[in-house]
């Protein structure tokens, strides 16, 4: 076995709570570099796929591998150690400390000076902090107090966070959720940019097909716990059973996207 | 054979009154979402009120009608006290709402006294059930019988009127999510009412129906909520059926562990709480609470560590402290280090909840065990002053690392409550095992070496390690392990996220917060050179809880000036008036009501508006709980 394994290496994925399949043994990889997108109606089973990529949730069956190493049944800040970054769906930050501290915990716990009593934190990484900050665009913002962000800034600063362990993986759950048309290009497009600069594998969850569509390098769909479909966007876009089951019958994507068109 | 039957069914009996009063607590913190420690005060007023009415009237209705009025006029003093101080705290943090109550307990202990006297009362027995039924040579009381029957009547009674009447499925509807039941346009305001009525009334009827099993005493309000606590944690908050299930558990664990470890039965009771909690963390019945809905109006001003000009400002504080050996005379000195040694009391705890969010309500477990720790080195082993001072915190600090790991497990109103039980555990074995502890009679004669003797050099030294604590403390909440811990405070979820593993994080700080309340006990125990089971009670936690509310919570060092100002007006009130217990929980009251800030963050504010000028303080003061309607 000389090829290299895949960044992200999902196989046989299931998990049922009751009678109920929220998952069917679905199967997907990521590479390095590369911006994948996981999409389906609600229900379909993105977020317990999701979690159980995260550590927050045990699949019955079928593992998670990344670059080789199994991750199920590791806990969320294991995998985050293994170089695991991520967002939350509804932003998970720390309230009340500062934009610039927000970020240091990460850099502190990432290298490992958590249970170190005696050093001077604000002066920890203060310079990595502030250049993570500058790179997604929060600069201006480090010695506010996180609570009186407002949405959008705040999915900037959990990129930021989730940055902090030079991640090989991103996986966000839902990036744009909750903010306006235009911040939600400018976030994905900073994502992508950063993503390509630094070579990390982007997995994420999208409801804005505009988003999807424009950013995404490969798409992948889920529908009622099974992938139903994966390929380019435009191959997505030409599925006619995605067609069908996702988008809705009469909703056609013909070439190109409208922007800022359903604001 | 048949002693083992009666003890079953005496631990049977005794769980009918644990039931109706957590069933009652437990219906209460479903839909209002408050813990009500003034539960247990209802308890006992209910007994002392049954207990005037049976007397004042004879007969089977005198008796059972008094029973049923007594419950009846304390749930209507539930109703006062609910329009009167609790609807102005329900949007408040939950720790505000504990303190409160708790508050409200002090002052039924004081009023209690006032009108029925010190003494205990043993009350008539109950018409109908005077005798005793034989069981193989054994005599059950029939009284036993019947509360046997009334658990599960109760039981169904409260059933029925959950699953069968409209106001129950509104109370269920509003335990699951109160928001949505009041956007639905139900009158929220009576439905809280009324359920804070219906519990209260259920703790009141468990007092009266207590009166001819047990006398009457004003201590019995803390007994009967630290076992509620107990029943609650491992039945579950909010579940009826838990309830019932876990105080029949709790009450035979009684019955029984008396016969197994007659002089610290209680162990037994916590090692299944212990387990039970490992097991299931929200108790055997109890549902994950959901996320709470953001408290509005939290803000925060961020910490920084203190400016240079800060810095020789408290120092210049300290030089001035330090010089009152020069003026003042022994008392004020002695009075003096009581009060150095409550700012390392203070401080520890504040430490745990300012800047973990651990708001624990048995911190005095930890001093006292430093007390007792220096007391065994000291008279056992005969050791020096100064190797006891060293040696001794560390018995505060094994007691912190084994119930801080079973505490860390659970947070917010679960972790106030199983802090309180252990610290309520620790007391008992202090009272209890005479053998080793002296019992009530404490240990005597730990007094200074030479050198620490003298009022001022004792002093010097109290002085000295506050200083030297304050200023470690301060170190870590501004070192890498500070931001840790208030990033586990602030999400537990995006600090797993990055690699934090949260209850390490907080089982340390629970351990370095023990640890320093141990070395104030350490000093307390050769101030006073005694030790008593009083110096680890609950009155001494909560000594702690206000200390630290009363400087500011949001605050780096509010505990030191809360220390100071509490513990002198404290001091004072004591040498003033018998009913200190009455001032101390009105003022808690006030506190939680008025100044939820507290000193240091009503002049951060202040400052911070002279600094700025121009906004308008709608924002400052209270706003938690001036947006409660």
């Amino acid at each position: 076995m000389s090829v290299a394994p895949p960044l992200l290496a999902v196989e046989g994925l299931t998990k049922s709570y009751g009678g109920i399949h929220a998952v069917r043994g679905v199967s997907f990889s990521l590479r390095s570099g590369e911006i994948l997108a996981l999409i389906g109606p609600n229900g379909a089973g993105k977020s317990t796929c999701f979690d159980m990529l995260n550590g927050q949730n045990q699949p019955d069956t079928g593992r998670v591998c990344l670059l080789g190493e199994e991750t199920t049944g590791k806990k969320p800040r294991d995998i985050w150690r293994m170089g695991v970054g991520r967002t939350f769906q509804i932003t998970a930050t720390f309230a009340t400390m500062t934009v610039r501290e927000n970020v240091q915990v990460a850099l502190i716990s990432h290298g490992k000076q958590l249970y170190n009593l005696w050093g001077s934190a604000p002066n920890v990484d203060c310079a990595e902090a502030g250049r993570l900050l500058e790179l997604v665009g929060m600069g201006g913002y480090a010695d506010r107090p996180c609570g009186e962000l407002a949405y959008g800034d705040l999915k900037r600063l959990e990129l930021a966070i989730a940055l902090a362990n030079q991640p090989k993986l991103l996986l966000m759950d839902e990036p744009t959720a909750g903010m306006a048309p235009r911040e939600r290009v400018e976030l994905m497009r900073l994502t992508a940019q950063i993503a390509k600069e630094k070579s990390i594998g982007v997995l994420f969850t999208e409801h804005d097909m505009d988003v999807v569509f424009e950013h995404a390098d490969r798409i992948i769909v889920l529908n009622r716990g099974t992938l139903i479909a994966e390929g380019s966007p435009a191959e997505v876009r030409g599925n006619p059973q995605v067609q069908a089951i996702y988008l809705g019958e009469g909703l056609l994507y013909e070439g190109g996207h409208h922007e800022g068109a359903s604001a | 054979m048949a002693f083992y039957v009666v003890q079953f069914l005496t631990g049977l009996a005794s769980a009918a009154s644990l039931f109706l009063v957590a069933s009652g607590l437990s219906i209460i913190f479903g839909v209002t979402r408050i813990v009500n420690f003034a539960h247990g005060a209802f308890y006992m007023i209910g007994a002392y009120i049954a207990f005037t009415l049976t007397e004042r009237f004879s007969g089977a209705f005198g008796f059972w009608g008094g029973v049923v009025a007594a419950a009846l006029a304390v749930a209507l003093i539930g109703v006062l006290v609910e329009m009167v101080l609790l609807r102005r705290i329900y949007h408040a943090p939950e720790l505000f709402q504990l303190l409160g109550t708790f508050g409200l307990t002090l002052i039924v202990e004081d009023l209690v006294v006032l009108i029925w006297g010190p003494d205990d009362l043993v009350g008539r027995r109950a018409p109908g059930f005077k005798g005793a039924v034989d069981f193989f040579g054994q005599n059950i009381p029939s009284y036993d019988l019947f509360l046997i029957v009334l658990g599960p009547v109760v039981l169904g009674i409260l059933w029925l009127l959950f699953q069968r009447t409209r106001w129950g499925v509104l109370v269920r509807a509003a335990t699951q999510d109160r928001d949505m039941v009041a956007a639905l346009g139900v009158n929220q305001k009576w439905l809280f009412t009324s359920v804070f009525a219906v519990g209260v009334f259920l703790a009141a009827l468990g007092g009266a129906l207590q009166i001819p099993r047990d006398a009457v005493h004003h201590a019995m309000d803390l007994r009967i909520i630290v076992e509620v606590f107990v029943v609650v944690v491992i039945g579950g908050l909010g579940s009826i059926v838990g309830a019932f299930v876990a105080a029949v558990l709790v009450s035979e664990l009684n019955a029984f562990g008396i016969l197994i470890f007659p002089k610290i039965s209680i162990i037994l009771v916590f090692l299944v709480m212990a387990v039970v909690l490992i097991v299931r963390p929200w108790g055997l019945f109890g549902k994950p609470e959901a996320a709470a809905r953001k408290t509005p109006g939290l803000s925060v001003n961020p910490w920084r560590p203190l400016t240079s000009n800060e810095r020789l400002g408290s120092l210049a504080a300290l030089v001035i402290a330090a010089m009152l050996p020069l003026f003042a005379g022994n008392y004020a000195l002695t009075v003096g280090s009581e009060i150095a040694i409550f700012v390392i009391f203070a401080i520890s705890l504040h430490f745990l909840m300012s800047v973990g969010g651990l708001a624990s309500f048995g911190h005095a477990a930890y001093f006292g065990l430093g007390a007792y720790g220096v007391a065994f080195l000291a008279k056992m082993a005969g050791l020096p002053m100064i190797v006891c001072l060293l040696l001794g915190p560390l018995l505060g600090c094994m007691g912190a690392a084994v119930f801080g790991f079973f505490a860390v497990q659970l947070s917010g109103v679960y972790f106030a409550m199983l802090t309180l039980a252990f610290a309520q555990i620790v007391w008992s074995i202090a009272f209890q095992w005479v053998s080793v502890t002296g019992g009530d009679n404490g240990i005597l004669g730990v007094w200074p070496a030479s050198w620490a003797a003298s009022p001022s050099h004792f002093y010097w030294l109290a002085l000295g390690v506050a200083a030297l604590v304050t200023i470690a403390l301060r170190i870590a909440v501004f070192s890498p392990f500070g931001y840790a811990l208030r990033a586990t405070r602030d999400s537990v979820l995006r600090s797993e996220a990055v690699g934090i593993n949260a209850k390490r994080i907080q089982w340390t700080a629970f351990v370095i917060a023990g640890t320093t309340a141990g070395i104030g006990g350490a000093l307390f125990a050769y101030l006073k050179g005694s030790v008593f089971p009083d110096n680890l009670g609950i009155s001494l936690s909560v000594d702690a809880l206000v200390m630290v509310l009363l400087g500011g919570v949001e605050t780096v060092s509010g505990g030191v000036v809360g220390a100071i100002v509490y513990k002198a007006l404290n001091i004072w009130l004591v040498s003033q008036t018998d009913l200190s217990k009455l001032v101390l929980g009105g003022f808690i009251v006030l506190i939680v009501v008025v100044f939820p800030k507290g000193i240091v963050g009503m002049l951060e504010i202040l400052a911070q508006r002279r600094r700025k000028s121009s906004p308008p303080g709608s924002s400052l003061l209270a706003k938690p709980i001036e947006s409660a309607e």
